[in-house]
């Protein structure tokens, strides 16, 4: 009697064991469906801001962009360039952003023209506390920017701590952005 | 007939422009030692833009920046390892378009080879389990004389 629970018990697993497995790589890969294989997440997370010294764009206000400027309070920074759609579209978020208490923004113009990126700030509004213009686009590279826009928060310690690919939607700043700003800068 | 050799040459032309690589020539080195090196170096490394091809490959402007600066390191004397974890430090393990091997990547490199030895184990677990039962109940034991008898006798009266 004993064997023949055993023998029924075993040779149920036998059928459901693979079903069961089938069914968990299934959900794990539905998951996988559901996101973006270009947002690729980034290697500098909870790392010291790169080493970097920016001027200003050329012809425009304030003293440029460096690392010493990131940390002491929690900053934003924020990756565009003139010839960037999506930047367009996300600016007016950025100017709320940047009209929050919790933190400073700073902008890094990526591989722009400076009178392009000069007419833009003029046009759309300059939100960011200082500029620093990238040129070469090799300041981008060190912060392993790869499409513009992106956006960086960094903590008190100057460790970037959060990175959002892409424009930054109403949504992303409230479900996603503020959040992690009250928790650095309560 | 001169169209036809016309069109074909013109698509002949195109398909060797689209196979050649993103490298343009004023980027190249010109110790040639140094550029097989670098596009050796470039051709396992991603290009984030496209992400399906290389930085080799890639005419992206991201790419040409990135190939520039693996020729930079390689010039200032820098190991072939050396220039991809530059490269990596900044964008992470998937610029690599062939993934690294270390401990999180194991289920990766192993997962197939398990899953497969399951199979073949689970496969072989049945197949014998099949036999011994076959083996086991091979049919019903032969007829007894008793029993021929009456099989004979129930045959013999049965209507045609």
């Amino acid at each position: 009697m004993e064997r023949l629970v055993d023998r029924l018990v075993v040779g149920r697993l036998v059928y459901v064991l693979p079903l069961a497995a089938l069914a968990v790589l299934t959900i794990v890969l539905l998951l996988g469906l559901q996101k973006d294989p270009r947002i690729v997440p980034s290697a500098l997370i909870d790392k010291p801001v790169p080493e970097f010294a920016l001027p200003p764009i050329t012809g425009g206000r304030g003293k440029g962009l460096a690392s010493a400027d990131l940390g002491g309070q929690v900053s934003v920074v924020n990756v565009w360039a003139s010839w960037c759609i999506p930047c367009r579209a996300e600016h007016p978020l950025v100017e709320r952003l940047a009209g929050s208490s919790l933190v400073t923004v700073y902008g890094l113009n990526y591989k722009d023209e400076p009178d392009d990126a000069l007419k833009w700030l003029n046009d759309l509004g300059d939100p960011y506390a200082e500029i620093g213009a990238d040129r070469s686009g090799r300041v981008g590279i060190d912060w392993g920017v790869y499409g513009v826009p992106e956006t960086f928060i960094v903590d008190r310690e100057g460790r970037i701590r959060h990175k959002h690919v892409g424009p930054i939607t109403s949504e992303t700043l409230d479900g996603e952005i503020f959040p992690i700003l009250r928790v650095l800068a309560p | 007939m001169k169209a036809v050799v016309a069109t074909l040459t013109l698509l002949g032309a195109a398909l060797i422009a689209t196979t050649a690589a993103g490298v343009e020539p004023n980027e190249m080195l010109a110790d040639p030692v140094m550029e097989t090196r670098a596009r050796d170096i470039s051709r396992n490394l991603r290009c984030l833009v496209c992400q399906n091809q290389s930085i080799d490959d890639s005419n992206a402007s991201l790419a040409r920046d990135l190939r520039v600066i693996v020729r930079e390191r390689l010039v200032a004397g820098d190991s072939d390892t050396a220039v991809i974890d530059y490269v990596v430090a900044r964008y992470g393990d998937f610029v690599l378009l062939k993934p690294p091997f270390k401990p999180i990547t194991y289920a990766l490199w192993f997962g197939p080879v398990a899953i497969a030895l399951i199979g073949a184990a689970a496969a072989a677990a049945f197949l014998r389990r099949r036999r011994t039962r076959d083996a086991a109940d091979a049919g019903p034991p032969p007829l007894s004389q008793d029993e021929r008898r009456r099989l004979e006798a129930l045959l013999k009266d049965a209507p045609e």
